[in-house]
Order: structure tokens, then C-alpha cells, then sequence
């Protein structure tokens, strides 16, 4: 394994981040301060592939994200102060309260935003890969987005699109198995995503999404072709969402409890800890360090949201140009 | 002054502009061989049909620098990517507070009287106006789409351009000389001091028609045009009323809830202006039905000349 241990205990750092947020803000929103007004879709269980993927990205390439956003947000580099503040609801969110958990964006280090609307992201990540195909150079784009986007329409006009124009994207498909309730092997005619991809006659790569080395490692040669401007490319990363669809009740849960637990036992975040004590990267005492400082920092991201003003009720008028 | 057509003008509005501005980049899945030929395929790409993913792919161009123009062909077939342009393109600059920018003008061709019945004929710009985040024309002249076309190649944000059908081949004075239309400035397309009539698109020409053959019987006719529906410059029409105090609107689309419903209810809500209504204002719409095929059902769905007549004598008490 050629990478770096600083790389290492950093990839760690940002999946505990993600962690520990999406934990906070699930807090937050059952209860906690009782000031989160919206809706949460935890990130929790998927960790390793933001991670692994985004690491592999430069500060100029651009990405999609889509309603389960946070890690792909604090993967690329997105202040959690803002985020946190956007959850809230407050004027120092990112989108000064106007968005909300599910349309978090920072444009100014790409990320060109969060999407409420399932597999509406992947047709905006192929215009911005038509960007970077028209600046030349060797810029790229990925794109998030889970099993269920598969099903969707703009998902296959995408994929077709990206493939004839040979657009410098990667598709990123976080295989979490459930689009809500309802299980990809049902809801995939032929039960296989990448055979869908293929059908579009681009490289697939099928990885396992616990697995943060592994992600990185695939998702590096990925990246590398893709860099080439030669077409898309096709990544696959099976993985389990731990919490239900949304942290509300408003959608009870249906998926097996043994299967749940079954995939907590495969932490993605666990995992790679005891890998880096058994590589000799890290310590015990390292990995609390760690996590004390990435609770310091998400205790401090609270604090912010919550000292933070709401925006004035006629700030909603701001931003407004078509009247 | 020269004379050319719609089409000319819609041409040589976008000629000037892409030679302008070079990141300005064309999507379409019937292109121009005139553009294709002086910008290459680059910029004047190619699509399949594959509506929601050529709008969308215009939207995320035009968050990464570039200007995205997308021919959709027809209106009916923009319902496709529904999702792209009113979950997406409309709200996103406001849902991330402001911080992007999407330059994308969308064209359309609208309208009946093309004997292709209703998944091919419609003017819904109406429903357009009730998404908060889109600027809409409807330029109803050669000048009118020239001007108006440039302006909305150097917008920031998101514009729809409804073209017409039946303007293709009308044709009208465009100076020789570079110009531009602003947006939120109605037109007074004829003078006249007894009805105020307010006309959309192609009904700007037929209610010229009627407001000629009016005068004939002694009636002045203004005929407004809007231009642009949203932002809709409603000072113009407020004024034009306090001078004729009797209102007409004449709209193609439908009735219900249409920009013609939008229009009366804005006039309607000025206090100054309605207490100087000398009759009770009148709309002239499409009937609320489908488009339907034959021709004798087809023209009887939309308004025409005797029915904008009709209304102009009824607001005259005649």
C-alpha cells in the first residue's frame, strides 16, 4: 500500500469527522437543542467511499453531491461550521438558510451542490464535465448518488450523454442496497447496476464501499484515466446506511434488523482504525487524540450554529431575480 | 430601414452573440447548420433526445463558467425536463444563497395553428410565471427577438424565450446597426386614446389588424405589447388605461390562470387605475381545451380577429 500515513491518519481524521456530524446533527434534529427545523439523511455506515474517492480530487475538479451529502461536503473540503449553521437554519449557513441539509454548496472549492431530488445531480455534473472537456486541461468531475438514482431517468440520459461526448466525469454509485425501503434487487431489472453502465460503454469498477483503502486505491485509477479526457468512468461501492431514510419517524424503517447490525459489524471507520494500529501508523492514544479533536471541532460547529442569528424573515427576498 | 424575418433575426441575434463571447455554447438535438458551420461543433453541439439531460448538462455549463442557449424545439416537449428547469435551473441559485450564477436561455416554439394537435401545440408560459426564478420573453417581432435575444445571451440567470409558430416568417424593420432590448419594458406596439388592448406573441398581430380596421369605424386602439412576462412592466399598461379606461387582454394560451388572468388582476388591483375603468375589463383567451387537430376546431380553440373585435365593442358599450 503506497500511501502516504499522513494521507492515512488524514482519511481517518475525515471519516471520523463525517462520524461524528452526521451523529451531532441526527442528535440535533431528535431532540437535542430542538432547533433543527428540517430533515436529516445520515451519511453514517458509507464513509469510506466520500473519503476514499475525494481524496483522489483536486481542489479544481468539481463534484455532485445528492440528499445524503454530508460526507461527500466535508470530504471536499467544506467548512462544517457553515454546514452546521446551515442545518440550523441560520444566516452563516452556507446558503443563508435557504437550503437546508440537502442543498449545502461551495461552489468556490467545487462543490456545485447538494440535491433534493433523486439523480437530478447526475445531468448537472455532465454539463460541468462539459465544461471541463471544453477548458481542455485535466479537470475533472464525480458525481454521488446511490442505488435508487439508477432507476431514474436522468441517470440513463446522463450516463449516454457522458459516453458520446466522452466527458471527463465519475460516476459514483453508492450502492447503500435501499432506495428508502425498497431493495435494489428488486428494484433493478437484472440485479446488477454496473451492467447498466456497461450497456452505456464506459469501464466499471466494482469496489467495496467499507473499505476506505480499497476505495481509494480503486477510485485512484479511476481518477487517473479520467484525467486523460477520454470518457466516464463507472464506479460501483456496495455499502449499508445505518440510520433509516431520514432521521424522522415519518418513514418507518423495514429493513431487517439482523441485516442492520450485521453491517454495523463492518465499520467502515472501525475497520480502518485496526488497520492502522496493526500497520504501526497509529496508537490507541492516537486515534482518541483524534477523536477529541474531531468532537472539539464539531462541539465547536454547534456552538457556532447555535450562537448564530436567524436570517430576518425578509431575508427571503434576497437572491431573487425574477420579479 | 431593411426588412427580415423572425428567423433572421433569431439568427442573427445569436451569431453576434457567440462571436461576442466564446464560452457561449449551443445544445440542441436540430441544430443550425449556419451555426455549426461559422462555430464548429464544439460550441454548437449536437444532443440526443434526451431532454432532461441536455437542460441539465446547460444548467451545470453554466455553473462552471460558460453561457449555456438550448433549443428545445417545441414547448411540448420542454414537459420532459420538467425537473431540470423548475426544480433546478429556477431555484438553485436562491437555494444556495446566492453564491452561483446559471446563464441559461432556453428556446421554444409555442403556439396552434400548426395542424399538429396537442402534443405539438401549447403556450405555457403561464405555468413559467408561477415558478419564482425564471425570466420569460415573448418576442412577438423581428426587432423585438433580436434585441430581446441578445439581452438574454448576457443574463446571469435563467430566461425562456417563447417563439411562436407562426412569427417565423413575419417579417419587420432590424437596423443594420448592433443593438439591445431590455427586459421589463413593454412596447406600444400602436398609439390610441379609446381601448387599451394588451397582446402576447403572435396576438400582437391580430390585434394590430383589429385596431386598424377599428379605426375605420372611428375607434383608437393601443395595442401594448409586453415583451417580456416576467419581469412584466405593468406601469406601461397602468398607463396606457389611465388614458383609455377600457381594457382589453388578448392571450392564445388558455384562460385559466393564464398571464392574460395576470395581467387584469394586476391593473385590477391599482387602486388609481380602477377607479378610472370606464367598463369592466375583458379577456380574450384560448378556450380551456387541447389543441385540437382538424383546422375548423383548431382555430376555434384560440382567439382571432372577430373575437378580439367583439370584446373591443363590449368594453365600448357597443
Amino acid at each position: 500500500m503506497a500511501i502516504d500515513n499522513q494521507e492515512l491518519i488524514r482519511m481517518y481524521r475525515t471519516m471520523l469527522t463525517i462520524r461524528r456530524f452526521d451523529e451531532r446533527a441526527s442528535k440535533e434534529f431528535r431532540g437535542g437543542s430542538g432547533t433543527v427545523p428540517g430533515l436529516v439523511h445520515s451519511y453514517i455506515g458509507q464513509e469510506a467511499i466520500a473519503t476514499g474517492v475525494c481524496f483522489n480530487l483536486r481542489l479544481d475538479d468539481r463534484i455532485v453531491s445528492n440528499h445524503r451529502g454530508h460526507g461527500h461536503l466535508i470530504s471536499k473540503g467544506a467548512d462544517v461550521r457553515r454546514m452546521m449553521a446551515e442545518i440550523f437554519g441560520k444566516k452563516t449557513g452556507y446558503c443563508k438558510g435557504k437550503g437546508g441539509s440537502m442543498h449545502i454548496a461551495d461552489f468556490g472549492i467545487g462543490i456545485l451542490g447538494a440535491n433534493g431530488i433523486v439523480a437530478a445531480g447526475l445531468p448537472i455534473a455532465t454539463g460541468a464535465a462539459l465544461a471541463a472537456h471544453l477548458e481542455g486541461g485535466d479537470k475533472i468531475v464525480a458525481v454521488f448518488f446511490g442505488d435508487g438514482a439508477t432507476q431514474e431517468g436522468e441517470f440513463h440520459e446522463s450516463m449516454n450523454l457522458a459516453s458520446i461526448w466522452k466527458l471527463p466525469i465519475v460516476f459514483v454509485c453508492e450502492n447503500n442496497q435501499y432506495g428508502v425501503n425498497t431493495h435494489y434487487k428488486y428494484a433493478v431489472a437484472g440485479g446488477s447496476i454496473p451492467r447498466r453502465a456497461k450497456a452505456y460503454n464506459m469501464p466499471v469498477r466494482s469496489v467495496d464501499g467499507n473499505d476506505v483503502v480499497a476505495v481509494y486505491e480503486g477510485a485512484k485509477e479511476v481518477v487517473a484515466r479520467t484525467r486523460e479526457h477520454i470518457g466516464p468512468y463507472f464506479l460501483e461501492f456496495k455499502t449499508y446506511r445505518w440510520s433509516m431514510h431520514f432521521e424522522s419517524d415519518a418513514i418507518p424503517d423495514m429493513r431487517p434488523k439482523e441485516e442492520i447490525e450485521a453491517w454495523k459489524k463492518k465499520c467502515p471507520i472501525v475497520r480502518f482504525g485496526k488497520k492502522l494500529l496493526k500497520m504501526g501508523v497509529v496508537t490507541e492514544k492516537d486515534l482518541a487524540d483524534i477523536n477529541d479533536e474531531v468532537m472539539a471541532k464539531i462541539q465547536d460547529a454547534v456552538d457556532y450554529a447555535l450562537e448564530s442569528p436567524l436570517p430576518a424573515p425578509e431575508d427571503a427576498l434576497e437572491d431573487v431575480f425574477s420579479v | 430601414m431593411r426588412k427580415i424575418t423572425y428567423t433572421q433575426a433569431t439568427m442573427e441575434a445569436l451569431q453576434e452573440e457567440f462571436r461576442r463571447n466564446d464560452r457561449v455554447i449551443s445544445m440542441s438535438n436540430d441544430i443550425s447548420v449556419e451555426l455549426r458551420e461559422e462555430f464548429g461543433e464544439e460550441r454548437i453541439r449536437l444532443t440526443p433526445i434526451s431532454e432532461s439531460a441536455f437542460v441539465g448538462a446547460a444548467t451545470g455549463l453554466a455553473g462552471s463558467g460558460f453561457v449555456s442557449v438550448v433549443d428545445l424545439r417545441m414547448a411540448t416537449f420542454a414537459f420532459v425536463a420538467m425537473d431540470q428547469m423548475v426544480n433546478q435551473m429556477a431555484k438553485i441559485t436562491y437555494m444556495f444563497g446566492g453564491q452561483a450564477k446559471f446563464p441559461v436561455l432556453l428556446r421554444m416554439s409555442i403556439g396552434a395553428g400548426i395542424h399538429m394537435a396537442a402534443q405539438h401545440s401549447i403556450s405555457p408560459y403561464s405555468m413559467y410565471m408561477n415558478v419564482p426564478g425564471l425570466k420569460l420573453i415573448v418576442p412577438s417581432t423581428p426587432y423585438d427577438i433580436k434585441g430581446l435575444l441578445k439581452t438574454a445571451v448576457r443574463d446571469p440567470n435563467p430566461v425562456i424565450c417563447f417563439e411562436h409558430s407562426a412569427l417565423a416568417m413575419v417579417t419587420g424593420e432590424v437596423p443594420e446597426e448592433e443593438y439591445t432590448l431590455p427586459f421589463g419594458k413593454a412596447d406600444i406596439k400602436r398609439e390610441g386614446q379609446d381601448v387599451t388592448v394588451v397582446a402576447l406573441s403572435q396576438m400582437v398581430h391580430e390585434a394590430l389588424a383589429v385596431a386598424e380596421a377599428m379605426e375605420k369605424q372611428g375607434v383608437s386602439v393601443e395595442v401594448v405589447d409586453p415583451r417580456t412576462l416576467v419581469p412584466l412592466d405593468s406601469q406601461t399598461i397602468k398607463k396606457s388605461l389611465a388614458k383609455t379606461g377600457r381594457f382589453v387582454v388578448v392571450d392564445e394560451a388558455c384562460r385559466t390562470c393564464g398571464a392574460a388572468a395576470e395581467i387584469l388582476a394586476q391593473v385590477a388591483e391599482d387602486d388609481e387605475v380602477f377607479r378610472k375603468l370606464k367598463a369592466t375589463p375583458q379577456r380574450v383567451c384560448g378556450i380551456d381545451i387541447p389543441i385540437p387537430y382538424s383546422p375548423p376546431m383548431e382555430n376555434y380553440a384560440i382567439p382571432d380577429r372577430a373575437k378580439i373585435a367583439a370584446a373591443v365593442n363590449k368594453v365600448l358599450g357597443r
